[in-house]
């Protein structure tokens, strides 16, 4: 095995991490919201904003993440109204399309996932805080979002180590992320499998991190559960 | 015997609570026909009725968890203002609803603690977030109250950690913690198992001596011989028969009502 070679891929990879990194939270971040505002449409009794929500969800989850990449990479040009508006210096950047499709793409995931989470608040707890007049935003706050929240956790966490994964797809909108990078190297050296494994191994470690941090604050807000397991005979 | 009205609210002494004529329809069931019911200050109130009577029903038309289709209802004296939207009837207002909520007490069949929250933060919750009282002040009060139900050492614990009954005493003090003017209990001890009852109706009788006004749905009928000062009897949406314990229960009651505590007897 050549150390060398791979100490510097190594250190070439990891110069891309931040790259990555920013795609990753500043997806999730602005994913996060708009999956919010997506749930608060899809139940909703208003009729067409559930509908809207619903298509929303049916179009992001049920096409691929590289084609919406591609759609918002190369489409968005088209459209004069978007090419001569004050956006465009920021939305002709290959970046800011990775975040922007890779953040539409999990809200329509995530959206699902809260509205699971959404499913399984008990109404008679909602009912309790109806009954000492709780209501509206206050008791989203306070009630239903909280334990929302925690039902959801386990199937966010998973979405979010997709989008760590889905952060290589930018990659073919020329953004040098970290797969984007080891490609070019690849190009480079025709050193294939070091280089991947280089890659694979970075994007390994992020996901160990992140899974443990989101573990971490599954054992913190689940006291309640483990509590209620451990009466168990 | 039944109910009859002759005193006006609005102009009589102030009545904690007042319910003229409520009716209510789940499509074309008719559950409510018609009921009214006055509780003075510190009136001990049993509701006792057959499954399916609309005992439950008419507790939660009370504080809006849902809403009658006809009729009058004053908490305190304030009257709850009902508009007509499509032809069905709706609150006027809702921060009236959430308002007469926080006014009366509910303690619910199945306790509906919640969960992700220990018990003195079950307690809280509502003193500080709903009435916005200073959280030092609510929380000494909560642990007063916690004392006064029995479960001061299981403040930290989760409801999940608790017996029934100790959850339903955590319930009461929950519904205390808004400081009530009147409290409704739903069947409080229905869910429990036979020797956690008693925990529960001690604290419930010591609330009654303290005067405490309490609209009370029950089968406990030594809890509404022996606390109440009035017996109302439900049957198929209608009051049959009301009246003071020692007369309803020596037989000048209804033949349907002497039939029902028949059964419990036999
Ligand atoms: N939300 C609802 N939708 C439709 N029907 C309902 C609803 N709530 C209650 N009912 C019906 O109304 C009738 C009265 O119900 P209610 O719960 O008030 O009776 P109850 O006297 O409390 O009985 P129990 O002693 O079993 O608790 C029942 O026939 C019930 O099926
Ligand atoms: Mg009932």
């Amino acid at each position: 095995m050549d150390f060398a070679f791979i100490f510097q891929t190594m250190k070439t990879l990891l110069a891309a991490v931040p790259m990555t990194l920013g795609l990753f939270f500043l997806s999730v971040s602005s994913g996060g919201l708009l999956a919010l505002l997506i749930v608060w449409m899809r139940v909703a009794k208003n009729p067409i904003l559930s509908n809207f929500a619903k298509g929303y969800i049916f179009v992001f989850r049920g096409s691929p993440l590289l084609i919406q990449m591609f759609l918002v990479f190369y489409g968005l040009g088209q459209f004069g109204f978007i090419r001569y508006s004050f956006l465009w210096p920021f939305l002709r950047e290959p970046f800011v399309c990775a975040v922007l499709s890779l953040a539409l793409c999990t809200a329509g995931y995530s959206a699902e996932i809260f509205r699971g989470g959404l499913r399984a608040v008990p109404a008679r707890e909602i009912e309790a805080a109806r009954s000492i007049g709780m209501s509206g935003f206050l008791l989203v706050r306070r009630i239903i979002g909280p334990i929302a929240f925690r039902h959801a956790l386990p199937a966010y966490s998973t979405e979010i180590v997709m989008m760590v994964k889905s952060t290589a797809l930018a990659s073919l909108v020329t953004v040098w992320e970290v797969t984007g990078v080891a490609q070019r190297l690849i190009s480079q050296t025709y050193r294939t499998m070091e280089v991947f494994l280089c890659a694979a191994v970075i994007y390994l470690v992020l996901n160990f991190l992140i899974l443990q941090a989101m573990a971490l604050l599954e054992y913190r807000l689940s006291h309640h559960r483990r509590a209620a397991v451990s009466r168990l005979p | 015997m039944v109910h009859e009205h002759s005193s006006d609210p609005s102009t009589a002494t102030v009545n904690r609570l007042s319910v003229r004529n409520i009716r209510k329809k789940f499509g074309s069931l008719e559950v409510l026909r018609g009921i009214s019911l006055e509780a003075d200050d510190g009136d001990v109130i049993s509701i006792l009725g057959s499954s399916g009577s609309g005992k439950s029903t008419f507790l939660r038309c009370i504080n809006l968890l849902e809403i009658a289709d006809e009729g009058e209802i004053w908490v305190d004296g304030e009257h709850i203002n009902m508009v007509k939207k499509h032809g069905k009837n709706m609150p006027a207002s809702s921060k009236q609803v959430d308002h007469i909520r926080a006014e009366l007490g509910m303690v619910f069949q199945s306790f509906n603690l919640w969960s992700h929250m220990t018990i003195l933060q079950n307690v809280i919750e509502g003193p500080v977030h709903v009435l916005k009282r200073p959280r030092a002040e609510c929380i000494a009060e909560a642990e007063a109250l916690l004392e006064k139900v029995g479960i001061a050492e299981k403040r930290h614990a989760y409801p999940a950690h608790l017996s029934g009954g100790q959850q339903q005493r955590a319930a009461i003090a929950r519904a205390l913690a808004m400081r009530p003017k009147v409290m409704l209990f739903d069947e409080p001890t229905s869910a429990l198992d036979p020797e956690l009852v008693g925990e529960v109706l001690r604290v419930m009788r010591a609330l009654a001596e303290e005067g405490m006004t309490m609209l009370v749905v029950t089968h406990e009928m030594n809890f509404a011989r022996d606390v109440s000062n009035r017996v109302v009897f439900m049957r198929e949406g209608q009051i049959d028969c009301t009246g003071a314990p020692p007369e309803m229960f020596s037989g000048e009651s209804s033949p349907a009502f002497r039939q029902f505590i028949g059964n419990f007897r036999g």
